[in-house]
């Protein structure tokens, strides 16, 4: 088995997920034959092969230096789960 | 004694670029601005929004990187850096992990104080990225919350990257003078620390000498760091204190877990931060929404041609050109191009470099900054200030009259130095009446007289004062050489 | 033949002809989605009071003579991962079950400036992560041919809202066939443009590499006509291509002379669905009997396209999903539950019995509150496909797994489209079928994930190599729908649109229309 219980729940915290045991139970099997079926690539040779990030052959692309406007406060505050009149809020930031 | 062990300092600065927008976005980047109002959706990283690299901050960084006698790749990518923070809206930073634009340069420093000796510091590396917000929390305020304000979110940064070719924190502190004056003539920067445009964060560790060779102790990094001074503290404490876990604990390098200390200003300490130990797995990748530039030689060699002259060549031209010691061209450099511009049209004016320089650092430094003036508002032009030290030069008027009446004159009136002579009546006393004036007073006054025949030639001093009621457009020291001259035959 | 069961095109002709109002048109659409949506469940929400007032307004226009956008009232669903700033954008998520963007996606301005209708948002499944539209966390959607099975996915219901005949037109978009797939399975025609065809932006992105938007309507003349309106280059998107967008509804009914059409002897190995596999062979043969020429060809790296995707997708995915985190917008957990619950966590530990040394080793490994948050939240905002994928990507980047997993499928994307760019030499089209089997019944792969991502057994490639593919109804087993795939090189929808064009004059599948109870 390619996969432990112990990774997957390492990889919850990095992909700051909170499982319940019996999601992590399940997650673990399910992952696992995922894993399992990607190791398929391992028997490729892929020696001297360029890795392709993009389905382009686009290179610099860039914009000017100009000013735009920015969205009004209320705006860009509107989605936010919790804000006061000028700021995002969370629960403290100590140290972190 | 020698010391017991070697400080090895690397240090990574980070830069804001000076643009108009921010990296990815049309977003002011002003400083200052009310919490919130300098976002978009693109910088707040709202779902569906997609990046357009800033042409200008690219080549501001490839201005810098070609300054600092960088590699520049002649292909290079974004990535993406996976952390979660509030600050940070996209759960991601872009930057460059594998490809980035530039590499393996260096920055000498130097001292003509002689504090330290002149160094090649490597550069690793120097990539762009983007900044993130702030968060705020108010502890005293006993808030349940933090605040977060995304305004600084995705301003332009170049992360320059050392090598740990430092070896005390003077040098540490001279590099970074060196490297905020660079950024300054480039024009690429504000360096403002207060405001965070350049930030600094160290990597230190000892090399600890023992009869069995170097052992490295377990490196650290300090950030928190809000002033070149407090680098240079810092960096002397966290060698102390390494010193002293060194010999309570002897821990090498790879015993332990890289730490990263945070330096308190207010208590001369670092003290260690709380860090998991899975937040360092970034999960770098090539970034998916960004294509990936490419730099021909042909541009660098142009971006090379345009960088005008910096401050290490333009220090040696000012030395071996107007004659001026490395403490001058180092005082007249790092006060920046404008006053540079200022000293060579002075000291070509006056036909005296040694000159200019010390009227540049004893009146004109004075005076700006006790107006708090850069140099394109001070009210004397080169042009101006090059004929009153060509006047003194000819002996046309002392020194002292020239600092202490023509140029204040000058300076609040606006006026040219021969205009400020004729309206204050001061002309070039011709010799034969200098000499007649040594010999009435030294006739009247014979005990000055004796005491000059008996060598005390210091004694002729005492005539000055009568000899600038009787003119005051006499030259003093003339005419104390006359004085002694003539003393003998008398 | 009944108001919708015209194409856009022929509405498009009515409605310039003056025999039918736009408003008219958008109220059959509503009675039709009334009527039947209830079933299907295509649409997450249909704003019809904003789809009358804008046709209504094109109509005045219309009235005194303007000159009117290419859509000139024709109604539009968009699938509802598209920013609209007039709109929730769900992307069938709990997570942004109330999120408003302040913005228009580039698309949506596009419809918006061409005279579309905006109808209504679809369903899908969660960030557009399935094949199944069972990801929803609204419920999935029904397929209209038979309601006890899927749509397919991801735009299923984009797919099943023309299916249904509710809407001429609509927006989807393809990561690894999410277009092309629920197209197949519904009878519908769908195009996905090549990579930096139409731009992504205010596209909620799934999997920026691969993410591209097309259109989805009853024929490739239809599909024509609204990816001449989305496509083109767009400042805004660094992968957008600056590239001429031809008049594709111009070309459209010219035939190709000569075509050769390249048959990949892996598109028809085992598992391929006999049903499946004959509609696709008689649809090869109408080819032939317009002049075609069949070329073999093979497409060796095809069988790694599954592997790959699901390494290079969910990578991207687990990276662009990190936004959600209940901070600046979306869903946050009750802060106060949470932080009691922490707190009692703290309290086990601490009175456990494990002793003090190992009690305190623990409660330093307990989440901070702000990392409990985001945990917390994102666990109650994403579905379990979500979170698998999140898990997958965050796992194939990570330090130690990256060589292994994410640089190899890199690798082996190049390799995929390299067969790409070998077949290209010798053919115009590659034609194959677009799934194995009609559409299965909703619940039967749920629990089986590997299943149910093999069944993107030859959608995926033409993502991971940017091409462009068009699916068209080619017959049919047991009343479900059978797709046709073509596949082109890069920037050739003209030739993909033309080429379905052409068999879809021979043929009548694409007419046919599911009997709605």
């Amino acid at each position: 088995m390619s996969l432990t219980r112990a990774d997957v729940e390492k990889v919850s915290l990095l992909g700051r997920l909170l499982l319940t045991p019996a999601e992590l139970e399940r997650m673990t099997v399910q992952l696992g034959q995922v894993v399992d079926y990607m190791n398929l690539l391992a028997e490729l040779d892929t020696e001297g092969v360029q890795p392709m990030a993009h389905a382009i052959e686009l290179a610099n692309v860039f914009r000017d230096d100009v000013v735009r406007p920015s969205l009004p406060r209320e705006q860009a505050l509107a989605n936010a789960p919790q804000h006061d009149r000028e700021c995002y809020l969370v629960p403290a930031v100590l140290g972190e | 004694m020698t010391a017991p062990y070697t400080t090895i300092i690397g240090l990574e600065i980070h830069v804001q670029l000076a643009t108009a927008s921010k990296l990815f976005c049309g977003c002011s980047t002003r400083f200052g601005a009310p919490p919130n109002t300098q976002t978009c959706q693109v910088c707040i990283g709202m779902p569906g929004v997609l990046p357009v690299m800033n042409r200008r901050a690219f080549e501001l960084g490839l201005r810098t990187a070609v300054a600092l006698n960088c590699q520049i790749a002649p292909f290079t990518k974004w990535d993406r850096k996976n952390y979660y923070y509030p600050d940070l809206p996209k759960g991601y930073q872009i930057s460059q992990y594998d490809l980035p634009f530039s590499s393996e340069g260096w920055l000498d420093i130097s001292d003509p104080k002689g504090k330290i000796e002149p160094r090649r510091v490597g550069i690793i590396r120097a990539h762009l990225e983007e900044d993130a917000g702030k968060s705020m929390h108010d502890e005293a305020a006993g808030q349940a919350d933090s605040r977060i304000d995304l305004n600084r979110t995705g301003t332009p940064l170049l992360e320059i990257v050392s090598k740990p070719d430092m070896r005390s924190p003077a040098e540490a502190k001279a590099f970074l003078t060196e490297l905020k004056l660079l950024l300054t003539y480039l024009g690429v920067s504000d360096c403002n620390m207060q405001e965070g445009s350049l930030r600094v964060d160290a990597n230190v560790n000892l090399h600890v000498h023992t009869p069995d060779g170097n052992v490295p102790t377990p490196i650290v990094e300090i950030k928190n760091m809000n002033s070149f001074r407090a680098v240079e503290r810092a960096l002397a404490y966290e060698a102390e204190r390494q010193w002293q876990v060194w010999q309570e604990t002897g821990q090498r390098l790879g015993q332990v877990p890289k730490q990263t200390r945070g330096w308190d200003d207010q208590a001369n300490v670092t003290r260690g931060q709380r860090h998991k130990e899975e937040s360092s797995d970034y999960r770098y990748f090539p970034e998916p929404d960004l294509v990936p530039a490419t730099v021909t030689a042909a541009e660098v060699e142009q971006v090379r041609a345009e960088l005008g002259e910096l401050p290490a060549a333009l220090r040696t031209r000012l030395e071996s050109t107007y004659g001026i010691t490395p403490y001058d061209s180092d005082v007249l450099v790092n006060q920046g191009r404008e006053l540079v511009a200022y000293f060579i049209a002075l000291a070509d004016g006056a036909g005296d470099g040694k000159a200019a320089a010390n009227w540049l650092q004893q009146d004109v430094l004075r005076e700006l900054n006790a107006r708090d003036l850069s140099i394109d508002k001070f009210p004397v032009s080169a042009a101006r200030l090059a004929e009153l030290i060509a006047l003194v030069k000819k002996g046309d008027i002392d020194h002292t009259r020239a600092r202490e009446v023509v140029f204040v004159e000058m300076l609040s009136s606006g006026k040219s130095a021969a205009d400020v002579l004729r309206e204050k009546g001061i002309e070039r006393v011709d010799e034969s009446e200098l000499e007649a004036l040594a010999r009435e007073l030294l006739a009247a006054n014979p005990k000055i007289l004796a005491d000059i025949k008996q060598g005390t030639t210091k004694a002729a001093g005492a005539l000055i004062g009568q000899a600038k009621k009787r003119n005051p457009n006499i030259s003093p020291n003339r005419l104390l050489e006359i004085c002694l001259a003539i003393a003998p035959g008398m | 033949m009944t108001l919708l069961e015209k194409t856009a095109t022929e509405l498009l002709a009515d409605l310039a002809a003056g025999r039918l109002s736009s408003a008219e048109l958008v109220r059959a659409c509503l009675e039709q989605i009334e009527r039947h949506d209830g079933a299907v469940h295509a649409f997450l929400r249909v704003d019809s009071e904003r789809a009358l007032a804008q046709a209504k307004a094109i109509d005045e226009r219309r009235a005194r003579g303007d000159k009117l956008g290419p859509l000139g009232g024709l109604p539009v669903a968009i699938k509802d991962l598209l920013c609209d700033r007039d709109e929730l954008c769900t992307c069938g998520s709990r997570m942004l079950e109330n999120f408003r963007p302040p913005y228009d996606a580039a698309v949506i301005e596009k419809i918006k400036a061409a005279d579309g209708v905006l109808l209504g948002r679809t369903n899908l499944d969660e960030f557009a992560m399935g094949g199944s539209t069972e990801n929803s966390a609204f419920g999935p959607t029904c397929n209209p041919w038979d309601t006890t099975r899927i749509a397919g996915g991801s735009s299923g219901g984009a797919a099943a809202c023309v299916a249904a005949r509710m809407v001429p037109l609509s927006i989807g978009t393809d990561t690894g066939g999410s277009i092309r797939q629920p197209a197949g399975l519904c009878g519908v025609t769908g195009l996905k443009p090549t990579y930096g065809r139409v731009s992504r932006y205010g596209l909620v992105a799934f999997a920026s590499s691969l993410d591209q938007i097309g259109p989805l309507a009853q024929s490739a003349e239809d599909a024509a006509l609204l990816l001449e309106v989305i496509a083109g280059h767009d400042p805004r998107d660094s992968t957008s291509v600056p590239k001429e967008v031809p008049a594709y509804s111009k070309s459209v009914n010219k035939p190709l002379a000569g075509l050769r059409l390249g048959i990949a002897r892996e598109h028809f190995a085992a598992g391929l669905d006999a049903e499946v596999e004959r509609a696709v062979r008689e649809a090869i043969k109408v080819y032939q009997s317009l002049g075609a020429k069949v070329v073999d060809i093979s497409l060796p790296h095809g069988k790694y396209g599954v592997a790959c995707y699901y390494v290079i997708a969910p990578s991207e995915a687990s990276s662009n999903l990190a936004r959600y985190d209940g901070v600046h917008y979306g869903h946050r957990t009750d802060v106060r539950i949470m932080s009691e619950a922490l707190e009692a966590e703290r309290a086990a530990l601490e009175h456990g019995s494990a002793g003090r040394a190992a009690a305190e080793a623990a409660v330093a490994q307990l989440d901070t509150p702000l990392v409990r948050m985001y945990r917390q939240s994102r666990a109650e905002g994403f579905g379990p496909e979500v979170k698998r994928r999140i898990m997958l990507g965050t796992y194939a980047l990570s330090a130690g797994y990256y060589d292994a997993y994410y640089l190899k499928a890199l690798k082996v994307r190049r390799l995929i489209r390299q067969d790409y760019d070998t077949a290209f030499k010798d053919v115009d089209l590659i034609v194959g079928p677009v799934t194995s089997t009609p559409a299965f019944k909703i619940g039967e792969k749920s629990d089986d994930p590997l299943a149910m991502y093999l069944v993107d057994l030859y959608t995926v490639s033409a993502n991971l190599a940017g091409v462009g593919g068009i699916v068209v109804p080619c017959g049919q087993s047991n009343g479900l729908p059978i797709g046709l795939q073509l596949q082109a090189p890069p920037f050739e929808e003209e030739r993909l649109l033309r080429a379905a064009a052409m068999y879809q004059r021979e043929t009548d599948w694409h007419r046919r229309a599911p009997t709605l109870a």
